[in-house]
């Protein structure tokens, strides 16, 4: 295990930030902090790196204890939200900067920021400020900048937060081919579920300073551990007072068992490829429905009309349970 | 700057600003003329009279070694100063940023008054047992330098403190995870980021240490060639009836304050364009 957490409590005043953290996070993954905002996930991160210290609680980096070791000394790299480019250097310059500090031969940390900056394809930008690069040029920047040092870790919190919609979406698949490329030990942290279950190889979902579960992508989606969990990763609704996502619900327009449930239509809406219905089950439950544009048109569902509703699936039961 | 071109043209716009001229020039521009047209009257005899004078060269390196010291005192404190109001929660926060902003609302006089009674030779709080050490302070050059940057302390503060809130930590700590001990962060990141507002604050520093006339009065104790600086000089001058001598070491003083707010509006011009382009 590359970074093991135990135990860590923080406080801020009376605002609990982190409330008895265990966490293994596998070497060479690239592991996603999920979470809802305050929840607890940056300070987790910024705890890894050094940033910020843990009232109780011990981090273990590669085998080395680190819970009372500099920022300085534990050797990992962090990109902030907001990039944090050292606005008066140029792109070079901030590559090379943590190489600079180590009094590492020119020659060889000019052939180092050469390779960082081919890796994230900025070369052309090399003698460039960072004022004169996008967002997302300046974000590989901050990248290649805490690639130079060969950290043991990398840490990135929201990289992708204050980055337009397309170029996130580019970024998320680059992050993920650079880290087939690199292979260091990735940890991210993000808010956005969809950016956790497409870039990460492994999620933890971080809620009120508590981790409510950690798995795989396809496990947190297909056996949340509680409720929390399930809402926040895709939509949810509730059938028959269980929780269920909108597209695990079968509509017919005949009774298809003793379990389905009356109801009508009250309102159709088309996203794109997809039909979200709203029905109103004669217990008077409002369910949303999901289904694709085919189908809904199949059905020849409308406002008023008379459906049945059966879950696709049994409702999800817990499977891995948190810290376990 | 599109603020900047909301005037309005109409005869109302046109009265503010004859308005704003002849105010301008009626309080600034004329009267500073005037020392200008006075000082060369006869040519640069005057001028040249002043730098034959002994005393007065003395009083001229009195004022720029006053200045010079106390704007260095004032930057390095300044910076530091800086850094404790933005980066810093202790209590008495508010007190010490009102206490910072005192040298502006004090009249010069009591700040020498109040530095008299600290550090006077006789019956000072202070200055009898700095005296007996061998170390004078007021009636010596001390003193004036004590007094200088007391009344010219605020000006770095007041520059450098919101570029440095703007700056935030973020860079500082990307320097630290990146190996960068305290002092390496603060010298190859903080510092280049609050340069210009540093360079702005220590001119300006500079050029209100350079004019000060009350509190160094009042300290300094008059000593012909050994502690009279160059703005008491032309007071003296002037009351000695050497008008030719008074306007040419006010036309002195008056140049490299015009200079220094040249310096500052160059500066100023600078800075502006890199922060448009930083904001695209």
């Amino acid at each position: 295990m590359s970074i093991e957490v135990s135990g860590v409590n923080k406080r801020y005043g009376d605002f609990v930030a982190l409330e008895n953290i265990n966490l293994s996070i596998p070497t060479g993954g690239l592991t996603a902090l999920l979470g809802p905002s305050g929840g607890g996930k940056t300070t987790l991160l910024r705890v890894i790196a050094g940033l910020e210290t843990a009232d109780s609680g011990s981090i273990l980096i590669e085998g080395t204890d680190a819970t009372r070791l500099a920022v300085q000394k534990r050797n990992v790299g962090f990109v902030f939200q907001h990039y944090a480019a050292f606005k008066h250097m140029s792109v070079a310059r901030n590559v090379a900067f943590g190489l600079e500090i180590r009094k590492r031969p020119k020659g060889e940390i000019q052939a180092r920021v050469e390779e960082l900056l081919e890796l994230v394809h900025l070369s052309q930008f090399a003698h460039r400020l960072p004022s004169q690069l996008s967002g997302g040029q300046r974000q590989r920047m901050a990248l290649a900048r805490a690639l130079a040092v060969e950290p043991t870790v990398l840490l990135l919190d929201e990289p992708f937060g204050a980055l337009d919609a397309k170029v996130r979406k580019e970024l998320r698949d680059w992050l993920r081919r650079l880290h087939e490329e690199v292979h260091v030990t990735t940890v991210f942290v993000t808010h956005d579920q969809e950016e956790a279950l497409e870039v990460a190889d492994e999620i933890v979902v971080i809620n009120e300073g508590r981790v409510e579960q950690v798995g795989t992508p396809d496990q947190l989606y297909d056996a949340p551990a509680n409720d929390f969990v399930m809402g926040f990763l895709g939509s949810v609704t509730t059938l028959d007072g269980q929780l269920v996502r909108p597209h695990d619900i079968e509509v017919s327009l005949a009774p298809a068992g003793p379990d389905s449930i009356e109801g009508t239509v009250s309102r159709v809406q088309r996203i794109g490829f997809e039909v979200r219905l709203t029905v109103l089950t004669d217990d008077g439950e409002v369910v949303t429905v999901e289904l694709t544009r085919p189908h809904a048109r199949r059905l020849a569902l409308e406002q008023g009309r008379v459906v049945f509703l059966s879950a696709l699936f049994e409702p999800a039961k817990p499977v891995l349970v948190a810290g376990a | 700057m599109a603020e900047v071109r909301r005037v309005r043209n109409g005869p109302f716009g046109y009265l503010l600003r004859a308005f704003v001229i002849v105010y301008l020039v009626l309080l600034v521009a004329w009267p500073l003329l005037l020392v200008v047209t006075h000082t060369f009257a006869h040519g640069t005899e005057s001028l040249q009279a002043l730098f034959a004078d002994p005393d007065l060269v003395a009083a001229l390196r009195l004022t720029a070694l006053a200045a010079v010291v106390a704007t260095v005192i004032n930057t390095v404190f300044g910076v530091g100063i800086s850094l404790l109001l933005v980066r810093c929660e202790f209590p008495g926060k508010r007190l010490l940023s009102a206490f910072v902003d005192l040298p502006l609302a004090v009249s010069p006089i009591v700040v020498g008054l109040a530095l008299v009674l600290v550090y006077g030779g006789r019956d000072g709080w202070f200055g009898p047992t700095l005296e007996s050490w061998g170390f004078q302070v007021v009636f010596a050059t001390p003193g004036i330098i004590m007094a200088t940057a007391f009344v010219s302390l605020p000006l770095v503060i007041r520059e450098v403190e919101p570029v440095l809130r703007e700056v935030g930590t973020e860079q500082e700590q990307a320097a630290w995870s990146l190996g960068a001990s305290g002092w390496q962060a603060f010298w190859r990141v903080t510092l280049p980021a609050i340069k210009w507002a540093m360079i702005y604050g220590v001119v300006l520093t500079l050029a209100r240490s350079i004019g000060e006339f009350g509190a160094v009065k009042v300290v300094s104790g008059n000593v012909l060639g050994e502690t009279r600086t160059a703005t008491l000089a032309v007071e003296e001058k002037y009351l000695n009836f050497d008008q030719d001598g008074a306007y040419a070491v006010a036309f002195l003083l008056a140049s490299v304050s015009v200079l220094c707010i040249l310096v500052v509006f160059v500066l100023r011009a600078r800075s502006a364009r890199r922060f448009s382009a930083e904001g695209q």
